[in-house]
């Protein structure tokens, strides 16, 4: 197995892990966590994916960096935005937590 | 590899620098507010927002006049090393609708989110403009970008505006629907990106136009489809994806509420319709198309039954909205079955885009019409809307003039959408969409005529509005929603402007 096909299960593996607890977990802050594994392993594809593309001599592809490091500033302004609501939420319920208050909510899903 | 589609080199089309000017105005417009402050933030948006008018009607001209999509180079570098932006038909009418609508809730916002002099600077007014402003950049963002990572950005650009729009009141239930309003939106993008990934990977390129010459029927591709897809149904908001939408769209103050249901799901949509149709409708199955459409059809059937059940006249409009999404997914097949019987495909493009316009300016005008009730009755129970008529006559006109849009009387744009959809489908031969669509008509009406009725009974004791709402407040709302009744009327222009740029014989030269 070489290099680029390890690093591509890995990344695999960090996008499952991350869905699961994305869809399972139901406190907010393990779901925002789980967001950024599954974020993390998209970059460890793109990073995959720069070393396959690589030109001769090249160390790798410079177009996915370019977008990795654009993700990446992406996926932190969620996170901080996500975890401003959970502080916020907190703030004023002394719980966060996404179940609805009343019985009139839909179910959360 | 496969040889390129014989295809010129793109270079900037007369006009381009419009699609510029669309795209930076609203963001500058965001920066202004921001240094200027919140007392000032109210002026930076009416200012901008009639200017993007006038552009919107520059670029939809322009693109009328020459008949082909108009192209901007940055910086001159052709893709795929460069970036470009793109306005052809089904851009340009969103850019306008998007303007028409945020204008609209503009004049009708003014008053909510002011700040009078001798007050003090309040957090509201001013997270309300900047965010507007910011929504209408990511939306032109989302219209005109040519690759598929600034959608991306785009897209995650309209979820960072839209979450605090959920929240500007800031009670519990509206934080707990912004978060998780957020978390969907946050799940739907990580899947578009790594659908992007992937396609890179297979292709070497994230550009539309040579991306759609590229793809291959091959599992990297089937896999990105897939992906990319389910991502963007999460953030359309698509049934069973839709839990999201109702507490969200409801909670949010009525101006926030009309740019969320109007225009916030119709960018993700935008997304899917350039995904299937222009980047990779020759692998697109049959079977994949009926699959969408069904998810849209269940979307329209407990939408609407769901929405007849509620208490609240909110709520109601915002499953409404969830069974109004349903209808642009039934677009996907027909055009899979037109283009596979080599005819073109017009029929269910112009009539999905034209269901997506219809349903942006009746849902708005609904939204706010929702808002000045609420205004004025204090509480917004559908049982209790007795005497509404008498106090808010154009106001419920509106509701009413929406409503016949959403349902699809003519001569709305509603009615002229489903029956272009609707011919399609008999054309294909899908009669189980018509059954679908004709359904959904009796139950949207059911709910639109309950309200109504509910709203037109008199009551003896005049009971006394909670605050008296201006008359030009309600005359925004009625103009609104009679643009939306007329929409049909669309159908008597000379060009059909969605299709410029199209490229039509497309399926006949695909396996």
């Amino acid at each position: 197995m070489n290099v680029p096909t390890l690093f591509g299960l890995c990344g695999a593996v960090l996008v499952g892990l991350g869905l699961y607890g994305l869809v399972v977990s139901p406190q907010p802050l393990r779901k925002i966590l789980a967001f950024n594994l599954v974020g993390s392993g998209v970059f460890l594809l793109f990073g995959v994916v720069a070393r396959r593309g690589a030109a001769l001599g090249m160390g790798g592809d410079p177009v996915p960096q370019a977008l990795v490091i654009t993700g990446i500033v992406v996926a932190f302004s969620a996170t901080a935005l996500a975890v401003a609501l959970v502080l916020r939420l907190h703030d004023m319920t002394g719980a966060a937590t996404l179940a609805p208050a009343d019985a009139d909510e839909p179910p959360v899903a | 590899m496969n040889a390129l589609p014989a295809m010129l080199p793109e270079t900037t089309t007369a006009g381009g620098f419009l699609l510029v000017l669309t795209l930076i105005l609203p963001f500058v417009g965001v920066l202004a507010a921001l240094t200027l402050g919140g007392r000032h933030a109210r002026r930076v948006a009416m200012l901008a927002i009639p200017l993007g008018l006038v552009l919107s009607l520059a670029i939809v001209v322009e693109a009328v006049q020459t008949e082909r999509t108009l192209v901007y180079l940055l910086g001159g570098w052709a893709p795929p090393l460069g970036i470009v932006l793109r306005a052809d038909g089904l851009s340009a009418v969103m850019l306008l609708t998007t303007a028409v609508i945020l204008l609209a809730v503009a004049l009708f916002a003014h008053a909510d989110f002011d700040t009078p002099p001798g007050t003090r600077e309040a957090r509201r007014p001013f997270m309300f403009w900047t965010l507007l402003l910011a929504m209408w950049g990511s939306l032109n963002a989302v219209f005109l970008a040519g690759d598929l990572f600034t959608l991306y950005v785009a897209l995650e650009l309209l979820g960072f505006a839209g979450v605090p729009l959920v929240c500007l009141d800031e009670r519990a239930e509206t934080l707990q629907a912004a978060l998780r309003y957020l978390l969907f939106a946050l799940l739907g993008s990580v899947l578009y990106m790594l659908g992007a990934v992937l396609l890179y990977g297979a292709y070497g390129t994230l550009d539309i136009a040579l991306l759609a010459g590229l793809v291959r029927p091959e599992p990297a591709a089937f896999a990105a489809a897939a992906l990319m897809t389910v991502g963007l149904l999460a953030k359309t908001a698509l049934f069973p994806l839709h839990l999201w939408l109702p507490p969200a769209h409801a909670g949010a103050p009525a101006a926030a509420s009309a740019v969320l249901s109007a225009l916030a799901v119709k960018g993700s949509f935008f997304l899917v319709i350039r995904l299937w149709l222009d980047v990779m409708p020759g692998i697109i199955t049959p079977a994949a198309g009926q699959l969408l459409a069904a998810f849209g059809a269940a979307a329209i059937l407990v939408g609407n039954v769901v929405a007849l059940r509620q208490k609240r006249l909110k709520m109601l409009i915002a499953y409404s909205t969830v069974a109004q999404i349903g209808y642009l997914f039934l677009m996907f097949p027909l055009a899979a079955g037109l283009s596979a019987m080599q005819l073109p495909n017009d029929p269910a493009v112009t009539g999905g885009l034209l269901q997506a316009v219809s349903h942006a300016t009746a849902k708005a005008a609904m939204f706010m019409g929702a808002g000045l009730i609420y205004a004025t009755l204090g509480h917004d129970r559908i049982a209790d809307l007795a005497g509404v008529g008498r106090q808010l006559p154009m106001t419920l006109l509106a509701f009413a003039l929406g409503g016949s849009a959403l349902v699809g009387l003519p001569p709305a744009g509603g009615f002229l959408a489903k029956w272009l959809l609707l011919s399609a489908a008999l054309t294909t031969g899908q009669w189980w969409w018509v059954v679908v669509m004709v359904v959904g008509g009796l139950l949207t009406s059911a709910y639109v005529f309950i309200v109504v009725m509910r709203a037109l009974v008199t009551v003896d004791a005049g009971n006394t509005p909670k605050m008296v709402v201006p008359r030009h407040r309600e005359a925004v709302v009625l103009a609104l929603a009679s643009l939306s009744f007329l929409l049909g009327l669309a159908a008597l222009l000379p060009v059909d402007i969605v299709q410029i740029g199209r490229p039509q014989p497309f399926a006949a030269g695909l396996p």
